[in-house]
């Protein structure tokens, strides 16, 4: 559907809500879900990956620099990756707001 | 133009979705409506009816196989009752939200505890806010057309939603009565092919049963009671054209001998029967007494009832479901609700009769309308009566 989610009305629904578009899912904000916030001390990343191959949301993206860091578009906060990191450069933090 | 045969009513349901050409049938068998399932598996078995039949382990099961059929486009059919019913519950809310059109007969059954295989309307209340059009035929004639109707109906691009009919357990599931078996061809004009427009294709795939988040849930049942409440002409079109084809004419409510009665008894299913002879008798007493029957439960069809009782002054509804400390049987609370806002409405006053098999007689029928005058006159502390109970 082109329309954002929170402009859809009931009369866009359809038959039966059945989904005719792949990859709709990707319109939901689980970012919403979060309490704790993945942060980077990058200087101990060695670019390995092994964050974004564990990360259930499949969040995780390199940048310019090659880092890997999470959208938070998604990232729900589970922490997986920080435990998964080899070499702690990722600590979760509680959300503020 | 079909043939007036006597024939069991269950057998006759199962050949009314064997005229109907349905592909598909996954069923469980529970008394009373074994013999419905027993002669759909016998007819498929000896390829009379070149159908898929999916024997199942549960009543969930059913359902659920009866789901995955419709939404590959396999015209469906189903029949349970009473605690089978119940078991299926969950899989009925998505059957309706997922607009999947199964048509189920429901042999109506009382719940337990106790343990009670015979018929009342317990199992139809449970599953009055599951979303499905909902049936209920006083006859077997009346079963066999509006199985037929139900596919038409259900399956019409404008509606897609699954259809129960509702018949008595017993009372007209072990019965033989004379029904006309309409001819095939005939059934074969009157039911559209099924076109379901979005099915399981592997060509074109979709996601069904699709998770719906706050954002988006309150849309999706909007969608659904919008739907559902705009079946309503649909169904009147195709009980209409049924009407033109086979010269049964079906509507939401059936009137009897009600025309400018003052006191109208209410009924629903087989128990009719009793009450138009209880009418009769009392007619012939010079009391001015009539009856009207609802045949569509769901939609409620509000504009058609609250016509039909404009002129009187009583009216005595008999339910055979107990709605536990509410505010009566489901059926007399939903005619309360319906007159709540007119300005001249009739006083209703509600029985609970009928529970698990109990015969109303039509000294029942007269006995509670006897009650209702008087509680009318009177008045009373109680929301509703249970009729017949030994004190
Ligand atoms: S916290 Fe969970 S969801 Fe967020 S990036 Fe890490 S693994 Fe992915
Ligand atoms: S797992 Fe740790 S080291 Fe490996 S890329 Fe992710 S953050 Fe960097």
């Amino acid at each position: 559907m082109s329309k954002k989610e929170d402009e859809i009305t009931w009369k866009d629904i359809e038959i039966g809500a059945i989904v005719t578009e792949p990859g709709s899912t990707a319109e939901y904000k689980t970012g919403d879900w979060r309490s704790q916030a993945p942060t980077y001390n990058t200087d101990r990343c060695i670019k390995c990956g092994i964050c974004q191959v564990f990360c259930p949301e499949g969040c995780v993206e390199q940048d310019a620099g090659g880092y890997f860091i999470a959208n938070m578009y998604w990232c729900k906060g589970c922490g997986i990756c920080a435990r998964e990191c080899p070499t702690g450069v990722i600590t979760m933090v509680e959300e503020t707001e | 133009m079909g043939e007036r045969i006597g024939i069991e009513v269950s057998q006759a349901i199962a050949e009314a979705a064997m005229l109907s050409n349905v592909d598909v049938i996954a069923a469980y068998p529970i008394t009373p409506q074994t013999h419905i399932v027993e002669h759909l598996a016998e007819l498929v078995a000896s390829g009379e009816l070149d159908a898929e039949y999916i024997p199942v382990e549960s009543e969930h099961s059913a359902m659920s196989a009866c789901l995955g059929a419709v939404a590959t486009g396999a015209r469906t059919f189903t029949a349970t009752a009473g605690q089978g019913l119940e078991l299926m519950h969950e899989v009925l809310y998505v059957a309706s939200s997922m607009r999947l059109p199964v048509i189920m007969s429901v042999a109506n059954r009382a719940l337990s505890g106790p343990l009670n295989v015979w018929g009342d309307q317990s199992d139809l209340m449970s599953v009055r806010d599951t979303g499905w059009i909902q049936i209920v035929a006083a006859n077997g004639q009346e079963a066999v057309d509006n199985v037929i109707c139900a596919f038409a109906i259900g399956e019409d691009r404008r509606v897609l939603l699954p259809v129960m009919v509702h018949v008595d357990g017993f009372y007209l599931t072990h019965v033989i009565e004379p029904v006309i078996m309409p001819d095939r061809e005939e059934v074969d004009r009157f039911i559209p092919p099924y076109d379901y427009p979005l099915p399981l294709d592997t060509e074109k795939p979709v996601t069904m049963g699709a998770f719906a988040p706050p954002v988006l849930y309150p849309e999706a049942k909007k969608a659904q009671d919008v739907n559902l409440r705009g079946s309503m002409p649909v169904i009147l079109e195709h009980w209409d054209r049924f009407g033109k084809a086979f010269g049964r004419q079906y509507g939401p409510l059936e009137h009897y001998r009600s025309e400018g009665a003052k006191t109208l008894l209410l009924t629903m299913g087989s128990i009719g029967d009793t009450a138009s002879a209880a009418v009769d008798k009392m007619r012939d007493e010079g009391k001015d007494v009539g009856l009207v029957q609802l045949r569509l439960w769901r939609p409620f069809p509000f504009a058609e009832f609250r016509n039909a009782v404009r002129d009187a002054d009583l009216l005595v509804v008999v339910d055979r479901a107990i709605s536990f400390g509410g505010p009566g049987g489901p059926f007399c609370s939903e005619v309360r609700a319906a007159l709540y806002d007119e300005e001249k409405r009739p006083k209703v006053t509600g029985f609970i009769a009928g529970l698990g098999g109990r015969d109303i007689t039509v000294a029942g029928f007269e006995d509670m309308v006897a009650r209702g005058i008087e509680i009318a006159e009177t008045g009373t502390d109680q929301e509703y009566e249970i009729y017949g109970v030994r004190e």
